[in-house]
C-alpha cells in the first residue's frame, strides 16, 4: 500500500490545489465574519415595517348625501334610495373595481339578521356591474368561521351567483397598518389583499343592537377589516370605531334597517329578538347614516359616544337633517 | 518535551480555562466572580454557533466573529480543536483513556478501528443545519419576486451546497449530489413557491442540543456546578435548582461512561461540531500522514488513535482529531504530521451516502413546519413560557438559543430554568422563569441574563432600558408578563385572613399592586350574645371564643341592632369577654341578650396591569406556597406585540 508518489510534479500541483481552495475557504471565512460582523445586536420586534395606508375612497362632489326608503323588499328599497342619489352611475364609474364590506360577522342564516342579507348584496352587485363595474368583491373577517360564515349567511351564494368574487380572509391577506391620528390601530393587521387595486368601496350592514358600544351599523361594520387579536380593542370600543372611521373613507354606506336587531346583539339567534323597521338607508356620509340608524333602535345619536367622536373628526355629521336628506 | 506532552498540556489548560469561565459565570463582587472573565468565550469559539446563528439570523452576533479564527486555523490545521482544544473532547479521551489502560493492544486497536457508524454525525449535522437554514433558502425564492435577501440567500445556499460537497466521497459522486441536491432545493423552491407555501419555510436553532459545547456547558452550569454547590455552597450562597438536571446530567453522564466502550465515542459518532471540522479539514494545508519508507502494517499507530482514522491505511483526514499519537509510537517512524498526503492515501470525505445526505437534508427541512404544526409559536403559545427581560420575539429567540444555560448559572435569584417538555420540543432547556425556585423574583435593577447571553436570543438591554427611564420613557418598562390574582386562593379573598405579602413587595413604583379595603363577617360556630355590656366592653353568654385570636388588631365588634355603629376594634378577648379600643368607644353599651358579630378587616390585593411588569416578586412571595393565589402569566410581554393585554 505503500509506495512512493508518481512524481514531484503531481504533488506539488496537488499541493498548489489543495492550497488555493484552502485559500479561498480562509478568504470566504474572513469576509463572511467581516461582513456580517453585528456589534448592535438585534432590535425588538421591529414596530415600523411595511405599513400600508388605504386611500380616500370618497367622491367630494356627492359628500353629505343620504337618502331613506322605506319598504319591506331590499331590492326595491335600496334601488329606490339609490335612485334618489343620482343611481348607481352616480358612484360607479365604468371600468371601476369595487369591493363590498358586509356584514358577515356570524355562522347564523341571513333570516337571524344578524349579517348583511343576500338579497340585498345580490342586488347591489348586480347594480354595480350595471353601472359599469369591472369587477366586484366581497369581502369580511368575520368573527365565527370564515368559511362557515359566508356558507351559512347565504353571502357567498347571492355574491357568486351575481359574478362577485368573495375573499375569504387568509393570513396573507393581512397587513400592518397605522391610523394617522389614532392611538389604538397601530402597526395593526388590516385586510389589505382586497382593498389592493379597487376604487370605489361600499359598506354594506344591518342594523343592530350591540352590548358593548350600544348599536352595530355602518362605521362598526369596518371592524370586519382589522386582523390579528382585535378584540383587546373592546377595552376602548367607542375610540376603536372613531378610528374605523378615520381609516376607511368609503364610496358609499348601505345601511339596512328593514329588520332591527332591537335585543341580544350583535348575534341576535331568535326572531323575537327583530322588529321590523321598513328602512333602508344609503349614505355618502357614514356618520349621518348611523345617526338615522340610532332611530330605529329608539335611540338617538346622543345615546352612542361614538357617532360624536366620528363628528368630532370629520368622519360626517350627526345632525343628519343638515344634509341634503332625501324620504322617499 | 514531545509533542504529546505539550498536546496533553493544551488540554489541560483549556479544560482548566473552560471549567474556570463556568465557575467565574456568578453574579457578584469578588474577583474570580463576573468581572470581565470572557466567560462565552468557548462558545464564542465554537464555529457551529456561529454557523447556525449566521443561518438564522445573518448577523455574527459580537465575540461569536471569534469562531471565525476557529475556522480558519482549521483549514490550516486540521481538526486542531478536537484534539487540542475542545474541553468536551478532552473529557472523552481522558475517560477513554481509563476505560482502555488495562486491554491488550489487540484490543486497544480493535477499540480504535473505524465504524461505518461515524458517519452518523454528519447526518446530525446537516439536519440540524438544514433546520436552521430553512429561512435563508427560502429568501432565494422571494429574491425572484424582488426582495433584498438575494445576495444573503445564495450565500447560505452556496455554504450549504460546498458543505455537502466536502461531505461526499468522491468527486465525481460529489458534483452528482451537488447537482442533484440543488435540483431538490430549487424544486422544493418552485413547488412551495407556486403554491405560496411560505410557511413551509421555517428556521430554528436546534444546534445546541448537540453541540459539544453548549452540552457541557449546560451540563456544568445545571449538574456539576449546583451538585457541588449542593454539597460545599462554594460558588453559592444558596443551593441552587434546576428543572431538568436528571436528563441533562444523564445525558453527560451517558456520553461519559460510552468512552468506556469506545474511546471518544460522541466525538467519533454524534459530535456535529466534530462533523463540521471534518468537512472544513478537507483541504486542510497540513496533515497527518505516512512519508515515504516501508510500513510493516503492524497497526501500532492505530493502538491509541483518538478519531479512528485509519493512519495504518488510507488515513481517513475528515476523523482525524490532530491526536498526534501516531507521530510517536512508529516503530518506524513513518508517521508525520506535514504538508505532504500520505504516500499510503488519504480519504478526504465523510462514508455518507447521497441517499443518507438527502435524508437528513429533507428531515432538518421538515423538521420546524412540523414542529410548529401544535402552534405554539403563534395561537396555542404557553403563557407559562415566561422568557427574562430582553428575550426577543419567540420566532426571533428560537432562531438564536443554543441552550447554553448562561443565564440560568448567572441568574443571581435562580429564577431562569431549562424549559421541559410539556413547553415544546423546540423550546426544550430554553430558558424559562419559574417563580417558585430560587431566592426572589426577578430582580428590578438586574441585566446580568441579558448582557450575558452569547447570541443575544436575550437581547442586551441597558439598565435604562430595562427600567423605562431616560431614553426610554416614553415605551416605559420591559414587560415579561403580568400578575393575576387567584381570588380563590388568595387568603384575604378566599379566606378572609389578612396577608397582602405580594402589594408589600411589590418592587416596582408606584405599586402595581393596590389593595382595597373591606370588613367581612366571621364565620362562628354560634352567634355571640351578649351578658352584660359596657362602653369599651362587654361578655359573652356562654361564650366559647379561643383567648386571644381576635385581639390581633384586625378583628372588629359590629352591633347589627346599632345602625351606623360601625365596626370597634377588638384589643382583648377571652372565651366570654371583648375589650375594644376606646378611639372611640360605644356611645351605648350593647344591651343584654342582643347579638354582636365578629368582623376582619381585609385588604384585597388588585393587580394594576398597566404598571404590572411580572418581574414576578409577588408570586414568589406569595404565602400559599405550593399553588400560588398570585402569579405570572406572559400575557402583555413587551416582546410579542400579539400577545398584548391592554390597549
Amino acid at each position: 500500500m505503500t509506495s512512493l508518489p508518481d512524481n514531484a510534479g503531481t504533488t506539488r500541483r496537488q499541493f498548489l490545489a489543495r492550497c488555493s481552495k484552502a485559500g479561498l475557504g480562509i478568504a470566504a471565512v474572513c469576509g463572511m465574519g467581516y461582513g456580517f460582523y453585528d456589534v448592535r445586536g438585534p432590535k425588538p420586534e421591529d414596530r415600523a415595517t411595511d405599513l400600508v395606508s388605504v386611500p380616500d375612497f370618497s367622491i367630494p362632489s356627492q359628500a353629505g348625501k343620504m337618502a331613506i326608503a322605506h319598504g319591506k323588499d331590499r331590492a326595491e328599497t335600496v334601488n329606490k334610495a339609490l335612485s334618489a342619489l343620482g343611481g348607481m352611475e352616480a358612484f360607479i364609474q365604468k371600468g371601476d373595481h369595487v369591493l363590498l364590506k358586509v356584514n358577515a360577522a356570524f355562522a347564523t342564516p341571513a333570516v337571524l339578521s344578524a349579517t348583511t342579507h343576500p338579497q340585498l348584496l345580490g342586488e347591489v352587485v348586480r347594480l354595480c356591474f350595471q353601472a359599469g363595474a369591472a369587477s366586484v368583491r366581497v369581502t369580511d373577517n368575520p368573527i365565527n368561521d370564515p368559511a362557515s360564515c359566508f356558507a351559512l349567511t347565504g353571502i357567498e351564494a347571492a355574491a357568486t351567483a351575481a359574478g362577485a368574487l368573495v375573499y375569504l380572509p387568509k393570513d396573507s391577506y393581512f397587513k400592518k397598518i397605522t391610523v394617522p391620528g389614532g392611538t389604538l390601530i397601530q402597526n395593526w393587521p388590516f385586510l389589505y389583499e382586497p382593498f389592493q387595486g379597487v376604487g370605489k368601496v361600499i359598506g354594506i350592514s344591518p342594523v343592530k343592537d350591540h352590548h358593548r358600544s350600544g348599536a352595530s351599523m355602518s362605521i362598526k361594520n369596518w371592524y370586519g377589516v382589522l386582523g390579528g387579536r382585535r378584540n383587546v380593542f373592546h377595552q376602548d370600543i367607542h375610540n376603536i370605531i372613531k378610528e374605523l372611521a378615520i381609516m376607511i373613507k368609503p364610496t358609499l354606506v348601505i345601511l339596512d334597517g328593514t329588520m332591527t336587531m332591537m335585543t341580544n346583539g350583535p348575534t341576535g339567534g331568535s326572531l323575537s329578538d327583530l322588529k321590523q323597521t321598513d328602512t333602508m338607508i344609503v349614505s355618502t356620509d357614514q356618520v349621518a347614516a348611523d345617526a338615522y340608524g340610532a332611530t330605529l333602535l329608539g335611540k338617538t345619536a346622543a345615546d352612542f359616544p361614538f357617532i360624536g367622536k366620528a363628528q368630532e373628526v370629520g368622519a360626517g355629521q350627526a345632525d343628519y337633517h343638515s344634509l341634503k336628506l332625501i324620504q322617499t | 518535551m514531545n509533542i504529546i506532552l505539550t498536546r496533553r498540556i493544551s488540554q489541560i489548560f483549556f479544560m482548566t480555562l473552560f471549567l474556570w469561565f463556568c465557575l467565574a459565570a456568578t453574579l457578584g463582587e469578588q474577583w474570580w466572580q463576573l468581572q470581565g472573565w470572557p466567560v462565552n468565550w468557548f462558545l464564542q469559539l465554537d464555529p457551529l454557533v456561529g454557523i447556525g446563528t449566521f443561518l438564522t439570523t445573518h448577523t455574527l452576533f459580537r465575540g461569536l466573529a471569534w469562531c471565525t479564527a476557529t475556522l480558519v486555523l482549521t483549514i490550516l490545521l486540521g481538526r486542531f480543536f478536537c484534539g487540542w482544544v475542545c474541553p468536551f473532547g478532552a473529557l472523552h479521551q481522558f475517560v477513554g483513556y481509563l476505560g482502555k489502560q488495562k486491554n491488550k493492544a489487540a484490543e486497544k486497536i480493535r477499540k480504535n478501528q473505524y465504524r461505518k457508524a461515524q458517519y452518523l454525525k454528519y447526518w446530525i449535522l446537516i439536519f440540524l443545519l438544514t433546520a436552521a437554514a430553512s429561512k435563508s433558502i427560502n429568501l432565494v425564492q422571494a429574491s425572484a419576486m424582488g426582495s433584498p435577501g438575494f445576495f444573503t440567500g445564495m450565500l447560505v445556499l452556496a455554504i450549504m451546497i460546498l458543505l455537502i460537497s466536502a461531505s461526499v466521497n468522491h468527486m465525481t459522486d460529489s458534483a452528482k449530489t451537488v447537482v442533484l441536491f440543488s435540483t431538490g432545493i430549487v424544486m422544493w423552491m418552485a413547488g412551495t413557491g407556486l403554491l405560496n407555501m411560505n410557511g413551509m419555510f421555517l428556521d430554528s436553532l436546534q444546534t445546541g442540543l448537540l453541540d459539544p459545547i453548549p452540552l457541557f456547558q449546560r451540563s456544568v452550569n445545571l449538574v456539576l456546578l449546583p451538585l457541588m454547590d449542593k454539597a460545599s455552597l462554594l460558588s453559592s450562597t444558596n443551593a441552587r435548582y434546576y428543572e431538568q438536571g436528571w436528563l441533562i446530567g444523564g445525558i453527560f453522564l451517558t456520553a461519559v461512561l460510552l468512552n468506556l466502550a469506545i474511546p471518544r465515542f460522541y466525538c467519533r459518532f454524534i459530535c456535529p461540531l466534530g462533523a463540521l471540522f471534518g468537512l472544513v479539514s478537507r483541504y486542510s494545508i497540513r496533515r497527518i500522514g505516512q512519508k515515504p519508507g516501508k510500513c510493516t502494517h503492524c497497526k501500532t499507530c492505530e493502538v491509541n488513535c483518538e478519531g479512528a482514522c485509519e493512519p495504518s491505511r488510507q488515513i481517513r483526514i475528515n476523523e482525524c482529531v490532530l491526536c498526534m499519537n501516531c507521530l510517536h509510537c512508529c516503530p518506524d517512524d513513518l508517521m508525520e504530521y506535514s504538508l505532504s498526503p500520505s504516500v499510503a492515501g488519504e480519504i478526504h470525505a465523510p462514508d455518507l451516502q447521497r441517499r443518507d445526505l438527502i435524508v437528513s437534508a429533507v428531515s432538518g427541512l421538515a423538521l420546524v413546519p412540523l414542529l410548529r404544526l401544535g402552534g405554539t409559536t403563534g395561537p396555542n403559545w404557553n403563557p407559562a413560557l415566561i422568557r427574562p427581560p430582553g428575550a426577543l420575539d419567540e420566532e426571533s429567540f428560537l432562531a438564536r438559543c443554543i441552550k447554553c444555560g448562561q443565564c440560568m448559572r448567572i441568574c443571581p435569584t435562580n429564577i431562569i430554568q431549562p424549559a421541559g417538555f410539556t413547553f415544546g420540543i423546540e423550546e426544550l432547556w430554553t430558558p424559562r422563569l419559574n417563580f417558585r425556585i430560587g431566592t426572589s423574583g426577578c430582580q428590578l435593577n438586574c441585566i446580568a441574563c441579558a448582557n450575558l447571553c452569547p447570541t443575544a436570543a436575550i437581547r442586551p438591554i441597558s439598565l435604562a432600558e430595562k427600567l423605562g427611564k431616560g431614553d426610554f420613557s416614553t415605551q416605559g418598562p420591559v414587560r415579561i408578563g403580568t400578575a393575576f390574582v387567584d381570588r380563590s386562593r388568595c387568603l384575604p379573598w378566599a379566606m378572609k385572613k389578612p396577608c397582602i405579602v405580594c402589594q408589600e413587595n411589590c418592587p416596582v413604583s408606584p405599586k402595581a399592586i393596590y389593595t382595597e379595603v373591606s370588613h367581612e363577617k366571621i364565620r362562628l360556630d354560634r352567634p355571640l350574645i351578649v351578658d352584660t355590656g359596657t362602653t369599651g366592653s362587654l361578655t359573652i353568654r356562654a361564650g366559647n371564643l379561643p383567648p386571644g385570636k381576635y385581639a390581633t388588631g384586625d378583628y372588629f365588634v359590629h352591633i347589627p341592632s346599632h345602625q351606623n355603629d360601625g365596626y370597634r376594634r377588638i384589643v382583648q378577648n377571652s372565651a366570654d369577654f371583648i375589650q375594644i379600643a376606646d378611639d372611640p368607644s360605644w356611645e351605648i353599651p350593647p344591651e343584654p341578650g342582643s347579638v354582636v358579630e365578629i368582623f376582619v378587616r381585609l385588604q384585597k390585593p388588585f393587580v394594576h396591569p398597566e404598571t404590572c411588569i411580572g418581574c414576578g416578586t409577588c408570586e414568589h412571595e406569595c404565602p400559599v406556597s405550593g399553588k400560588r393565589a398570585i402569579r405570572i402569566t406572559a400575557e402583555n410581554e413587551s416582546r410579542n406585540r400579539e400577545h398584548t393585554l391592554l390597549l
